[in-house]
Parts: structure tokens; sequence; C-alpha cells
């Protein structure tokens, strides 16, 4: 599915990645966890194609792809999927009118006819119960006046609609209530399946239960430098990071 | 069978003769403006003696006028001299079938869902008798009858209806309103007469029937509204289809009557040759528009999508006479490449209880420059009045302007009156999530202008918000990367 070998990447000359690999296949579910400012929304905001950060080293390849030969329209047609950290407002365009724009510029892509409407409000009605989205939210405008909470909810419900091959998910937990965290897990968890993979940025342990990983990542200075299964993260949450930063600093010297 | 088609070709063939009447010499006049000209303008339309008197007054008033300079519009002075003042009504057709015209043009009209029979009339081919307009006009026209609304040209109306006409033209814009008043009182060869009887509501959008014939009225057009007591019309003007027309100088006078309880729904979609990407070769349209709340209780609504034009110079005004009246200004003005739009609205409260909202969408894109300029003006007479004015801005690139010039006026302290101004640049995280989501960026900037304008595009009648809708997503094309 994905492979990403030495990728660096800089934002104003300034270096954020500093060699990240990763091996993501088929049907897996990948946590990545790691202090602030470490550079996991750098990597997602690399691999889905803004244009503010320069890959300045390394490749990626996306189900054989190079990635980087693709536009970010292009990635996300192709299945690439990212939650925002802090999904942005756009007045004035209603979810409804946003789902349809973006669904339908999937299905021209793969070579599809339109949906009809009924087919269209049909998916509508599937998708909005697998995601539990409150129906009054649909004819507001996207994101406009949201709660956090309300803002991640509605990346969840756009992630159902265009059900991506690879979707990360950037701290969609951070800002959650309990009944909003296990919402956004339980869609998750019915949209996964052995074709698709996810990932997912995290730093709380709690989300780790309801959408079990197959594999913790942890990233420290632009580096995956520590990797394991779900009791890493476990072990994360008992110790914080600061062990793992003495590991490195040992490394180093 | 046969027999039919050739009493359709005779038809079609006496409709073209028609057009050739006059002789060949006067069909255009020689360029100049003198009071011959007009009392040939006047003469040629077989106008009544008061008619003509009315039309010098304005031409010797427009003589003393110079072209006002406070607008934010940067031209060339017109050299009024210079323009042909009557061109009869031309019935040939350029080309015999649409293979002839400019693919281009006809992907636009393909692209904003024209019809094809209307296709052919707005590119000047010759089209089939089937479709005839005229034919359509007087069906529909009949219709209309019943209930006793008239609809006709400004011409018609001279002749038919002279106690109408004269009782108020020239009531709400006077000639000596302004210079453009003026020239287009001297000079103007037809337009629109609308008189919606007591107690009548027109059940059909007016105009939307005949966009095609609205076409060509061109450069000088009149019109007059008027909505008697307990009555409602909604009014439909102009096209979204690209208007393309030889007189680079368009002044217009459109007048709105509203008596007791009567409503008018004004509706504009305007989208003339906006010149080349340079600004060569654009309309100057120059226009006043103005209705009058006369009635208590009356309601005046206007909706405007601008998107065309080298140059617009246009101020949708109400004056809020009755007590209770009511006026609203929608508008949305986009300018793209070197267009330039100086617009707005003026509210003026006479009335008790009067209430006015304007609520105003200006997008600039390229080098363009886009003007909002607004009146709002209280008299001493208008009790417990309130206005609501919301002026916004949208930015596309950085080389392009927005200006607001708001000026408010209140003689009444019992009056409310708030002004909300914002102005906004599509923002780079804004694209990229529409990116993100499979929209190109052309797509995602299209989507978010559609955003931006949506309180405005809600207002335009069903069958002109779809049309206006894609209108916006073309004049946006090749703004961005
Ligand atoms: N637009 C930007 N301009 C300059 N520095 C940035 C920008 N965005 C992120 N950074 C820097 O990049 C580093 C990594 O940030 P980020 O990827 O957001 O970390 P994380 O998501 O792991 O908290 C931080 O030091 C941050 O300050
Ligand atoms: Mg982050």
């Amino acid at each position: 599915m994905l492979k990403i070998r030495n990728l660096h990447a800089t934002i104003e000359n300034k270096e954020i990645l500093r060699g990240i690999n990763l091996d993501i296949n088929h049907g897996e579910v990948h946590a990545i966890m790691g202090p602030n400012g470490s550079g996991k929304s750098t990597l997602s905001a690399v691999l889905a194609g803004r244009e503010i950060y320069k890959v300045t080293k390394g490749e990626v390849l996306f189900d054989g792809k190079n990635l980087f030969d693709l536009s970010p329209e292009e990635r996300a047609r192709e299945g690439l999927f990212l939650a925002f950290q802090y999904p942005v407002e756009i007045p004035g365009v209603s979810i409804v009118n946003f789902l349809k724009t973006a669904l339908e510029e999937k299905r021209k892509h793969l070579g599809l006819e339109p949906m009809s409407p009924s087919e269209f409000l049909k998916m509508m009605r599937e998708k909005k119960e697998l995601v539990e989205f409150d129906s009054k939210l649909e004819n507001r405008a996207v994101n406009a006046g949201f709660s956090g909470g309300e803002k991640k909810k509605n990346e969840i419900l756009q992630m159902a609609f265009l059900d991506p091959k690879l979707a990360i998910l950037d701290e969609t937990d951070s800002g959650l209530d309990i009944d909003a965290l296990r919402i956004v897990a339980n869609g998750v968890n019915k949209l996964k399946n052995e074709n698709n993979s996810f990932v997912v940025i995290t730093h709380y342990q709690r989300l780790l239960d309801y959408i079990v990983p197959d594999f913790v990542h942890v990233v420290f200075n632009g580096r995956i430098v520590k990797s394991g299964d779900k009791n890493l993260a476990l072990e994360l949450e008992e110790k914080g990071y600061d062990w793992i930063k003495k590991e490195v600093d040992e490394l180093n010297n | 069978m046969d027999e039919s088609k050739k009493i359709i070709n005779q038809l079609q063939d006496k409709k073209y003769d028609a057009g050739f009447t006059t002789n060949i010499e006067q069909d255009i006049f020689p360029p100049g403006l003198n009071e011959d000209v007009i009392r040939k303008i006047s003469e040629i339309k077989e106008e009544p003696e008061w008619f003509l008197e009315w039309r010098l007054k304005a031409f010797r008033f427009w003589q003393k006028q110079k072209m006002p300079n406070w607008a934010h519009l940067d031209f060339e002075p017109i050299d009024f001299q210079a323009i042909s003042y009557y061109a009869a009504p031309k019935n040939t057709p350029k080309y015999n079938s649409l293979d002839e015209v400019d693919p281009e043009l006809l992907d636009t009209y393909k692209r904003l869902g024209i019809p094809l029979e209307e296709q052919k009339i707005l590119a000047g081919v010759a089209v089939d008798v089937v479709f005839d307009s005229t034919s359509v006009h007087t069906t529909f026209k009949k219709e209309l009858e019943k209930l006793g609304i008239i609809f006709c040209s400004m011409s018609e109306a001279i002749k038919e209806h002279p106690e109408l006409v004269k009782k108020y033209i020239g009531s709400v814009v006077p000639y000596s309103d302004n210079i453009i008043s003026a020239l287009n009182t001297a000079v103007f060869s037809d337009g629109s007469f609308v008189y919606i009887p007591k107690g009548v509501r027109s059940p059909v959008e007016l105009s939307s029937y005949f966009r095609i014939n609205a076409i060509n009225t061109g450069q000088f057009e009149r019109t007059l509204i008027i909505a008697d007591e307990d009555s409602y019309v909604s009014y439909l003007e102009g096209c979204t289809a690209p208007q393309r027309d030889e007189n680079q100088f368009h002044a217009a006078v459109v007048e709105i009557v509203a008596l007791k309880n009567a409503e008018v729904k004004y509706s504009t979609v305007q989208n003339w040759y906006p010149g080349n990407k340079e600004g060569k070769g654009g309309i100057y349209n120059f226009v006043v528009k103005r209705g009058m709340c006369k009635g208590d209780y009356s309601k005046i609504f206007w909706t405007q999508v601008e998107t065309g034009s080298a140059i617009t110079w246009k101020y949708p005004s109400t004056l809020l006479m009755g007590d209770n009246s009511i006026s609203e200004f929608y508008s949305v003005a986009v300018t793209n490449n070197m267009q330039q739009a100086d617009t707005g609205s003026k509210m003026i409260h006479f009335g008790k209880n009067t209430r006015s909202r304007i609520v105003s969408k200006g997008i600039s894109i390229g080098k363009s420059q886009n003007s909002y300029r607004g009146l709002v003006d209280i008299k001493k007479t208008a009790e417990n009045s309130r206005n609501y004015t919301q002026c916004d801005s949208l930015l596309i690139g950085d080389k392009c302007g927005a200006h607001t010039f708001p000026y408010i006026n209140v003689d009444n302290q019992t009056a409310t009156v708030e002004h909300e101004a914002t102005t906004t640049k599509i923002a780079e995280d804004q694209i990229f999530y529409c990116q993100q989501r499979g929209l190109d960026e052309e797509k995602a900037v299209a989507l978010i202008v559609n955003g931006f304008a949506r309180e405005v595009m809600a207002k335009l009648p069903m069958e002109f918000a779809a049309e206006a809708k894609k209108l916006l997503e073309i004049t946006l094309e090749g703004s961005v990367g």
C-alpha cells in the first residue's frame, strides 16, 4: 500500500522530516505517536501533497505509483485521505454540496457516471448512520462555527463517503469527549477491511483501546525512533516520552 | 406536410422582409447628436408631440452636463459625437448554421445549459420558424392580457397606453437627475413596459420567456414597471450568455413604481462583453435603476449578478416613500482581468417604519478593481426606520483591488443604521482542504466563491439561479495557477 523510504522534508528551509522509513500493507492499522513538534502533521501533509513543504530526499510509493508524481487532488482521487488536525471552514458551502462535489470528482476519476440524486440521498443516509452524524449539521456550511468535536465528526463522515484506500487521521481524537471518541473509533472500525489501511496519529492510549493498532511507531525529531506492537503505546502512556528521548540521545553520543 | 412547409417558408421570408421596410440609409444614423437626430428618432417611432418635447428638454439639459468623476473608474472620456444614436432592429441572420459560429462561444452556451434554439438566436444564426419567438410571445401575451397585465415594448406602450406612460415615465428618474438619465431620455430607442393591475399577481416571471427578445434593444434601453395596489411581479433582466455588442457605450434607465401593498422583484444577470485580457474592446455599462415604494407597505427587491462589461457604473436604488415600505438589494459583482466595477445601492428613507437591507458581495480577480458605493439616507420624516448593510469583498490573487465607499446620512434620531464590512482572501489552506478531497484548484476556487456568494444567489429565481452559478464558475476560469 505505502512504502516510505528515507523521506526528508523542509519548511522555510528548516528540515522537519529527517529520514522517515515506513511500510504499510493492506489491512493494517498503524499508530503514530510522539511529542508535539516532532513532525507527525508534517508527515501527513507531505503525503497529502501540501505545497508549502518541500521534499528534499527520499521516495514514497503508493500502491506501486510514485506518490510525488501525483497532484494533491489526484492522490485524493486515488484513495489517499487525510482527516485534518485542524479542519478549515468553507463559509457558504453546505456539507451536502461539499460531499457531492468531492464524490463526483472521485467518480469521474474512476470513469463512473455521476450519481443520481436518489442514489446520493441513499448513500448519505447510510453513511450518516455509519458514523452517527447529526442530520442537523448537513445543511450547514462546512465547519463554519462547528465545535471541535463536530469538525472531527465531519472529517469522519467525509472519510466514510470517499471510502479511501489509505486514511490518515491526524489527532482526530484530540478534544473529543468520550462519546465522540467512541463514535469516531466505531466509524473507523466499520470502514476497516482487508483492503484498506489506516494511519492513526494520536497522543492518547484511550483511542487505541477502540482502534487496536497492528503497529505503533514513535516519531521524534523527524525520525521514527521506535516501533513495536500495541504494547508500546501502553508503555508510552505509563512512562511518557522521556525515556525514548534518552535512548535516542545515548545512541547519538 | 409539403404545403405547410411552404407556408412556413413564406412566413419566414415575410418576417425578414419586414426588417427592411425602412430604406437602407435610414437603417443606421451617421454618428453625432443634435436636435435633428432626436426629432428623427421620435418621428421613426411615431411618437406623440409631448413625448418629443420631453426628449428635447432632456437633450438641452444633457448638453450642459459633464461626465461625473467621483466613481472609482479609470477610462478614456467618451466622445458622444462619435456614436450613432439609432439603428433599426436587424433581423438578418449572420450565419446559416451553428457550424459557422465561433466554437468557443458555443461551448460557453452549452455549459450554461442554454437550449439549442436559443443558442442559434444568440449567436445570430437563422432559425426555423418552428421556434418563432414572436409567436411564443403572442400566446404568452394573451395569457397575461386575460389578467389585465400589460407587458410590451416601450414604443408600443407610448402608442397604446399613453396615459400610463405619461403619468409615470420620468417620475422616479427625472431626466434632470444626471447626465446618463438625460442622455437616455433624449435618445432611447426601446425597452420594456410592464403594468400589473390592482390585486393581480403575475403568474410567471416576466421576461424569462423573452430573454432573446430583450437582446439588441441594446444601447439605450428604457424600462418602466408599474405595480398597482396589492399586485406582485417578478421581472428578470438580462441573460447569462456572453453578449457581444458593437456599441461600446451603454446608458440605460430602469424605473419601478410600487403602489400601496405592491411587491416588485427585479433580478438582473449582466454578462456584457468585458473586453480581452488587456482590457480592449469591452462594454461601458452606465445604468440608472431606481424604484419608488410609493404606497404604504410596498416592497421592492433588487437582485443582481454582475460579471460582464469593461466598466460598470450602476447603483440600483429605492426611494422609500410609503410608510412601512421595504426594500432590499442583493448583489454579486465579479471583476476579472482589467474589468472595473463601481456599483452598489442607495436606500432613501422618507416614510415611517421603513426598512431596507443591502447585501453586497464583491469578488475581484486578476488586475481588476471592484468598488462598492452605497448611500443610506434617513430623512427627517422617517421615524423608526431601519437599514442593515453588509458589504463583503473577496480577493483572488494580489494584483486586484476591492474598495468600499459607504455613505450614511441620518436626520431622524429614532432610526437604526447598521453597517458591516469584511475583506477576505481565499486562503491556501482552504484550497488545499478541497484538493485533499479530490477537487482541482480551479474547482476549489469556484466552490469557495459560490459559497461566498450563496446568500445572494439564493435570492435569484430558481430558473436563473442554476445558470448564474455556472456563469460564476466560467467567469473564474483561468483565474488561478
Ligand atoms: N508553517 C510552518 N512554518 C514553520 N515551521 C513550521 C510550520 N509548520 C510546522 N512547523 C514546524 O515543524 C515542526 C513539526 O511540526 P508538526 O509536524 O506540526 O509536529 P507534530 O504534528 O508532530 O506536533 C515544528 O517544529 C513546527 O514548529
Ligand atoms: Mg500535529
